[in-house]
């Protein structure tokens, strides 16, 4: 069944599972995904998760990594404010996300494709529903495409390119 | 048969500044010219692509290619030098991270096409034509080169030795990248022959740089009345001094502006306006995300102030295609993901 | 490598035998950029007698300005547009400041204007000086038989001497070290700012732009009578300038001052009619119902006509509303020059050509004129007492919706046409850029010479230098024309015949060379 969204036709289609790449920091939410495994907790397992030992770690450039490699989302999970580790680590993460935010959107990726929140160690109810609610409207959005597609073009092959032997300047 | 090493320079799609940049080098370049030779260079000499087929593979010793990649001609074109020289050498921010037209990546082709031909105010093209690849009147051909939709850098189209940074180079730079091919003690494969440090670090207003730079306000130049001699960050204007490459003398700086980084980023970094973006995001002066909202609302335009010169060469590289996205179904794995 | 005829084989796609076609022709990467910027691609359908047809003069590439400033803030648009071309960016820059001025309604400080048109003078100069010398007045200066391979800078150098030659190089530096001085850098400066520039003029920097002022004044006259020495006393050039092959008689655009004399800052639009006399006047703000642009399908550049008139085709005369720009329309529009050696010299050349000028050619003498003029005008500015004050910028308070700026870049006539929402961000540009405004006076120039030259079916090398030389006269900018890049492709005359098929092709290779292949 095909779904159009403006310009984009994406297969809605109940096999496609969302690769949702998730930076959690070690002293919280990270502590949340291990207490829902031994709750046996059930929800969706589309997070490839990340351990970083403060959200404040996560660099812009990973979560462009992220979607240039594949991900279809990319989840922050950190400290509550107040209680970072570091003091202040949570604070960096939130600024420089607001501003990465801006940044995917002007380009045109859907603001449910990138989230930080905030997951204490005791929050492994919060980190379910976070995950299905992300999984569950990402499913619906389809996937996120960064590919660069190939230009309709012939480009004339040259021959093999010889090894080139390095530099002698004289 | 002159013994001297061989030397070539070629263009994409430029706007000629970076030609103007080598020619402007003329006097100081006539010493260093005396110890090379021209053999191709489109701007002053008649040499002819045939010429450049019929050398040996390597016999020249650099090439210098300004320009990002915009069209199978100069992608053809760069991959020819790049058979023919022992050093090809990415000239100019256009060439190294795509430019300022790098930013056409946000759009696609066909919606270029109507906004220039269709939608412009001044145009009157009722029958909405746009330029063809083949027009065929009244019995005659002609053609025009197909252009991509995707601007690329030099990089990514073959492989690259040296970046000579700057839109365009300055004359201190290319003199000491050619001083530095010449010298024989060649730096590692893909550097970028500019030092690797901020330019903060030759900045003249650096020693009025506070410890803590705090800001609950970002301004933009032409609205505030901007001081001659202290820090432009610590006056709340996006400087992107910290997250650039120095080598340039901070002209830009120098003539009272903020920095837009044209050098592109240090050794250390892979995405430039990432890293540019996390800087300026630590000098947010709030943790309330109200607030910082409120703040960051003084810089509209993220994409054009972190990748001004280098959407082409970051990690996604463009934003997502307007046209409908075919996507097969069979599994999470079957996506083709073509880079 | 194999030499494809794209042709023979009517299977493959349009792409695909416009790549071949293009790369069979990109086997000469011919540029002759030192004589021009950007390139241009000819192709020439005879007719049955042999004749020429048709000529198409195509610009072959694309960057989208227009698009890839949208949603950027507008402050940015005088460092960005530049980059549309790294020969003018000067001219872009500075017309994205004054629009800048019209969006936020405010008018530049005294010593704002002073430093701008200072820059502006400056820059006027050392382009024109590049022209002359580097790209169009080799022509001249070597005589029309020279060999190929001395009509460039060095063969000039060689001909006047190597003083001289070095004095024209030095005389440019300076004068560009003038921009890099006032706007950090020469290539893509960054001083322009609504309400004025960025950075004071310092006391201590004056002597030395007065005395490359005066300088310049001393090298414009002397520039002036080298083009009488070898170009006047030639009565070959003469005839070759006066010839009607490279005459067209259209409309002409320029910027004049409030007492109708040139000026490349400010000033009304005015246009002036192929038999002479004023036809129209406007201010730069009500361009659009005054300039249009017309697409073809086979090149990039638009071409700009007169509104009123409409697009008759590439045709001629008091009906067409076909118009050229640069030197030679400037000259022809206005009533003189604001400076007294420059109206000397401007008074020298109407005596000799008349008015108004139709020969294409006469835009190198005109060009020198108005170097004359430009460095005049910059002793002006660099002795202005105000030009070193501290208001140097007026803050602006309104909101900002739109705003329009006109300038006359050294080919011709340049708007720019901002429109932003209330945060002074980008929605909409237009941008209609000097050359182009000369893009179909050169479509016909070049289908001229083509068929001035080519009869009986008869196709020859020389063919490629007349018509060369009726283009670069406009000292055409493809970078600025199609707002683009300029392509790298090689000057190239296709030559057909009557069925269509390609016949011969010849390539210009500016060393003597002039490769040819049926």
């Amino acid at each position: 069944m095909l779904e159009v969204t403006d310009a984009r036709e994406v297969a809605v289609d109940q096999a496609f599972e969302p690769t949702i790449v998730a930076f959690f920091c070690n002293w919280c939410t990270y502590l949340a995904a291990d207490l829902a495994g031994t709750s046996r907790m059930k929800y969706a397992p589309n997070a490839r998760v990340i351990r970083v030992m403060c959200s404040g770690r996560v660099d812009p450039q990973f979560v462009f990594d992220a979607f240039a490699r594949g991900a279809d989302g990319v989840l922050i999970g950190g400290c509550h404010p107040g209680d970072c580790h570091y003091q202040e680590g949570n604070y960096k993460a939130l600024r420089r996300y607001q501003l990465t935010k801006r940044l995917l959107t002007d380009l045109g990726v859907e603001p449910e494709r990138f989230r930080l929140e905030w997951i204490s160690a005791a929050e492994a109810d919060r980190l379910r529903d976070v995950m299905n609610e992300m999984t569950a409207q990402i499913k619906a959005l389809g996937r996120a495409d960064f590919s660069v597609p190939d230009e309709p073009f012939d480009i004339p092959e040259l021959e093999p390119e010889p090894e080139i032997e390095e530099a002698v300047v004289s | 048969m002159s013994d001297k090493p061989k030397v070539a320079f070629y263009w994409c799609a430029s706007c000629g500044g970076c030609e103007e940049a080598v020619v402007d080098l003329a006097e100081k370049l006539l010493d260093v010219a005396d110890a090379v030779d021209i053999v191709f260079w489109p701007v002053a000499l008649d040499t002819k692509k045939a010429d450049v087929e019929a050398m040996g593979d390597g016999e020249i010793l650099a090439t210098f290619v300004n320009g990002a990649v915009r069209t199978t001609e100069q992608e053809e074109m760069v991959r020819l030098l790049r058979r023919k020289s022992q050093l090809l050498l990415a000239f100019g921010s256009c060439a190294h991270m795509g430019g300022i037209p790098g930013l056409a990546n946000q759009w696609d082709r066909e919606t270029i096409l109507d906004t220039v031909y269709r939608q412009s105010p001044s145009t009157v093209n009722p029958e909405g034509v746009v330029p063809q690849q083949v027009t065929r009147e009244n019995g005659y051909e002609v053609y025009l080169p197909g252009f991509y939709d995707t601007v690329r850098t030099v990089g990514q189209v073959t492989d690259l030795d040296y970046v000579v940074p700057g839109c365009p180079p300055t004359p201190g730079i290319i003199a000491g990248a050619v001083a530095t091919l010449l010298s024989g003690e060649v730096p590692p494969k893909g550097s970028v022959l500019a030092p690797d440090v901020a330019l903060c670090d030759e900045c003249d207003r650096k020693v009025t740089k506070p410890e803590t730079v705090s800001l609950t306000e970002w301004k933009r130049p032409h609205l505030v009345d901007v001081d001659e001699e202290l820090c432009l960050l610590a006056q709340g204007l996006v400087c992107l001094g910290p997250a650039t490459r120095a080598g340039c003398g901070a002209q830009c700086v120098g003539a009272n502006m903020p920095c837009t980084g044209c050098f592109g980023p240090t050794s250390r970094v892979r995405d430039g306006g990432g890293k540019a973006l996390a800087a300026i995001a630590s000098l947010v002066g709030s943790d309330d995300p109200d607030e910082i909202e409120r703040i960051l609302d003084g810089i509209p335009d993220p994409v054009g102030t972190f990748y001004r010169y280098s959407l082409p060469a970051s990690l996604l590289r463009r934003a997502p295609m307007a046209q409908p996205v075919k996507i097969t179904t069979q599994g999470s794995d079957a996506r083709k993901v073509t880079r | 490598m194999e030499h494809e005829n794209a042709t023979q084989d009517p299977l493959r796609t349009g792409a695909e035998r416009a790549n071949a076609s293009y790369m069979q022709q990109r086997r000469v990467v011919i540029d002759p950029i030192t004589r021009l910027e950007g390139h241009g691609k000819i192709d020439i359908f005879l007719n049955d007698s042999g004749g020429v047809d048709r000529a198409f003069f195509q610009v072959p590439e694309l960057r989208g300005f227009e698009q890839f400033v949208v949603g950027r803030p507008v402050e940015d648009m005088p460092q960005i547009t530049s980059r549309i071309c790294g020969v003018c960016p000067t001219a872009h820059h500075m017309v994205a400041a004054k629009a800048l001025d019209a969006l936020y309604g405010v008018e530049p400080t005294l010593t704002g204007r002073l430093i701008r048109e200072l820059v502006y003078a400056a820059f006027m100069a050392e382009d024109h000086a590049l022209h002359f010398y580097f790209l169009g007045g080799p022509d001249f200066v070597m005589g029309p038989d020279a060999p190929a391979a001395t009509r460039n800078v060095l063969g000039v150098i060689s001909k006047v001497g190597k003083e001289v030659g070095l004095k024209v190089i030095e005389m440019r530096r300076r004068l560009r070290e003038i921009t890099a001085l006032a706007g950090g850098k020469v290539i893509h400066p960054v001083l322009g700012l609504p309400g004025g520039v960025s950075r004071r003029i310092k006391l201590d920097e004056v002597d030395q732009i007065k005395q490359v002022a005066d300088d310049a004044v001393e090298f414009a006259e002397f520039s002036l009578q080298l083009f009488r020495d070898v170009v006047l006393g030639s009565s070959a050039y003469v005839d070759m300038i006066t010839s009607d092959v490279y005459s067209h008689e259209t409309y002409y655009m320029g910027l004049v001052d409030e007492n109708d004399k040139v000026n490349f800052y400010d000033g009304d639009v005015r246009v002036v009619a192929p038999t002479g006399g004023e036809w129209d006047r406007f201010a730069g703000k009500d361009y659009l119902d005054h300039v249009a642009e017309h697409v073809e399908p086979w090149s990039y550049t638009k071409f700009t006509y007169l509104k009123q008139l409409g697009w008759k085709g590439f045709v001629d005369g008091a009906e067409s509303g076909i118009y050229s720009v640069a030197p030679l329309a400037r000259l022809n529009v206005a009533d003189g020059m604001a400076t007294p050696r420059a109206q000397a010299a401007y008074e020298e050349y109407t005596k000799t050509l008349g008015m108004p000028v139709h020969h294409t050619l006469a835009n190198h003498w005109a060009r020198l004129v108005e170097l004359l003029y430009a460095a005049e005008r910059l002793q002006e500015l660099a002795n202005h007492p105000e030009l070193t004050g501290d208001d140097y910028r007026r803050i602006p308070t309104a909101t900002p919706s739109e705003g329009i700026g006109v300038i006359e870049a050294p080919r011709g006539t340049l708007f720019h046409h901002y429109q932003t929402d209330e945060r002074g961000i980008v929605e909409k540009a237009n941008l209609i850029v000097a050359t182009q405004n000369n893009s179909a006076r050169i479509a016909m120039s070049v289908e001229k010479a083509a068929k001035g030259a080519i009869s009986g079916g008869h196709v020859d090398e020389e063919i490629l230098n007349k018509i060369e030389m009726a283009f670069r006269a406009y000292d055409p900018c493809h970078a600025c024309a199609t707002h683009t890049l300029p392509g790298s492709m090689p000057l190239i005359l296709n030559v057909h015949d009557t069925a269509g098929s390609p016949m011969l092709e010849i390539r210009r290779d500016a060393d003597g060379g002039v490769y040819r292949s049926a």
